[in-house]
């Protein structure tokens, strides 16, 4: 038991725990910022936004967030790192794509990609909110107004785009082979997994796409048309 | 099908031992005909080779028939060459056309060192072997037959799993070097038969350590063993390893 977690597989497992945590996450956070399509979608939006700012239950499972997040990236990068090392003399001919998925080979440069988006994610978002709630006003910041004001620049847009891209192929193999690593992806259940894996794949990085896209080109209302009933 | 001969040039791996420096040799086979077996065309070479005076290439072969797991060879990029579900000494010539170069490796691998030219140490599977890829429990003189149930889906899965013949392709083709498929085998293979059940949690965790002190990588799921695989083996007994792995581990099962 006490390699349960350290040995080739057990590294493994925590990938795939961590994996699975963080696709549990982008349902949360595709699910809330998809508000903003909907009609009345800047209230929708900023209501469930201040709940999972605001929420004790949400404020502790996102130290939880944190910490699987960095894990994952820790672990990921080093297990790439060791992998690697494992063939230190490599072949001339390399077999390519013949046997493999090129996106199956490139999960820790795909995980790179979306590492360095996210650290400019997060200090578009997340840094100021936070900042503004315990050090600033006291309050969260308008995240919608925010939102508006980042995605003018294209270059933000264009980076975010990649981002998400990036993260629909760490998706396409990562969701499948999470459940193969957690010994879940049974004969039987094969199937749903791989075809939940790739609608998911494609459907939640599209949606995030979709919206510094539709600031960018203003197909959403203006954050000053919408005013607080309170 | 049509016989035919070709000329060949080959860039084949040459190696002193595993301390020297090794390097590619070019050479080049006359008159090969379609219908030798890639093996048999290293037999001319072989000769041609003696003939000149110059030093044979080594390479493992033994049964010759597809089910030792001894040929190995990395030839154009792929473990056993470009047919599917086939051994070095099952490829044919038929494969290749006049005029074709082609480039011969060993497995690369660091659990696998070079010994010589084309052939590698795998000694290291059987001390993955030796490490739990048995039984052990009594289990008395030959029963008749069908006096252990056992459906016929396990004993059908059980058996696919055997027919590994541990030749390492799956080592040779996996981007980490991981020996999981090879390993999943073994252990799906005892897990799924009663005779196998009661020792199932300290084999695996006993094998999974022997896998890791050899210096296999990890697996990442990118299937590349299975498509290499000369016996098919599934990734499905890489899940079932996995399943094994984590039975035991939260069971409190310990290696010994």
């Amino acid at each position: 038991m006490k390699n349960f977690l350290t040995s080739s597989i057990g590294k493994k497992l925590v990938m795939g725990i961590t994996g699975v945590s963080l696709i549990g996450f982008l349902v949360v956070h595709c699910y809330i910022n998809s508000l903003i399509f909907l009609p009345d979608g800047i209230r929708r939006f900023t209501e469930a936004g201040h709940f999972m700012g605001t929420n004790p239950i949400i404020r502790t499972l996102e130290i939880g967030l944190f910490a699987g997040i960095i894990l994952h990236i820790v672990q990921g990068l080093m297990l790439t790192v060791q992998n690697k090392s494992k063939r230190p003399v490599g072949y001339n001919v390399s077999p390519g794509n013949k046997s493999s998925k090129w996106y199956s080979r490139s999960m820790g440069l795909l995980g790179t990609l979306i590492l360095l988006f996210l650290v400019m994610h997060i200090s578009h978002f997340w840094v100021p909110n936070r900042y503004s709630q315990h050090f600033g006003s006291g309050y969260e910041i308008n995240l919608y107004e925010k939102m508006e004001m980042v995605f003018q620049d294209p270059i933000v847009v264009l980076v975010y785009v990649l981002g998400c891209i990036s993260l629909a192929w760490h998706l396409l193999h990562g969701f499948w082979s999470a459940f193969q690593t957690l010994g879940l992806y049974t004969p039987r259940y094969a199937p749903l997994i791989k075809g939940l894996g790739t609608a998911f794949s494609i459907i939640v990085p599209l949606i995030f796409i979709a919206m510094p896209v539709a600031f960018y080109f203003g197909w959403l209302p203006p954050a000053s048309s919408y005013v607080p009933s309170h | 099908m049509e016989h035919y001969n070709m000329n060949l040039t080959l860039k084949v791996w040459r190696q002193q031992n595993a301390q020297s420096q090794g390097a590619f040799e070019t050479y080049s086979v006359k008159e090969i005909s379609s219908e030798m077996s890639f093996l048999e065309m290293f037999d001319v070479l072989n000769e041609q080779l003696i003939h000149e005076g110059k030093e044979p290439i080594t390479f493992d072969h033994d049964c010759r028939e597809g089910i030792c797991g001894a040929c190995s060879m990395h030839i154009n990029g792929q473990a056993h060459g470009p047919w599917h579900e086939t051994t070095t000494c099952q490829l044919h010539m038929r494969a290749f056309k006049d005029g074709d170069t082609i480039v011969v490796e060993p497995w690369r691998a660091a659990a696998f060192p070079v010994i010589k030219d084309l052939m590698v140490d795998r000694t290291a599977f059987d001390r993955i072997i030796q490490a739990g890829g048995y039984i052990s429990v009594n289990t008395g003189n030959a029963q008749d037959a069908n006096n252990l149930p056992i459906a016929k889906d396990k004993a059908d899965e059980s058996f696919a799993a055997a027919t590994c013949i541990g030749c390492g392709a799956c080592v040779a083709s996996c981007k980490n070097a991981s020996a999981s498929l090879f390993l999943s085998a073994k252990v799906a293979h005892l897990a799924l038969l009663p005779q196998g059940d009661a020792e199932r949690k300290t084999r695996v965790l006993n094998m999974v350590e022997q896998m890791d002190k050899e210096g296999f990588g990890a697996c990442t799921n990118t299937g590349a063993c299975e498509a290499e695989c000369p016996k098919g083996i599934s990734i499905m007994n890489i899940r079932r390893l996995n399943a094994e792995y984590i039975r035991a581990g939260l069971s409190g099962s310990i290696a010994k």
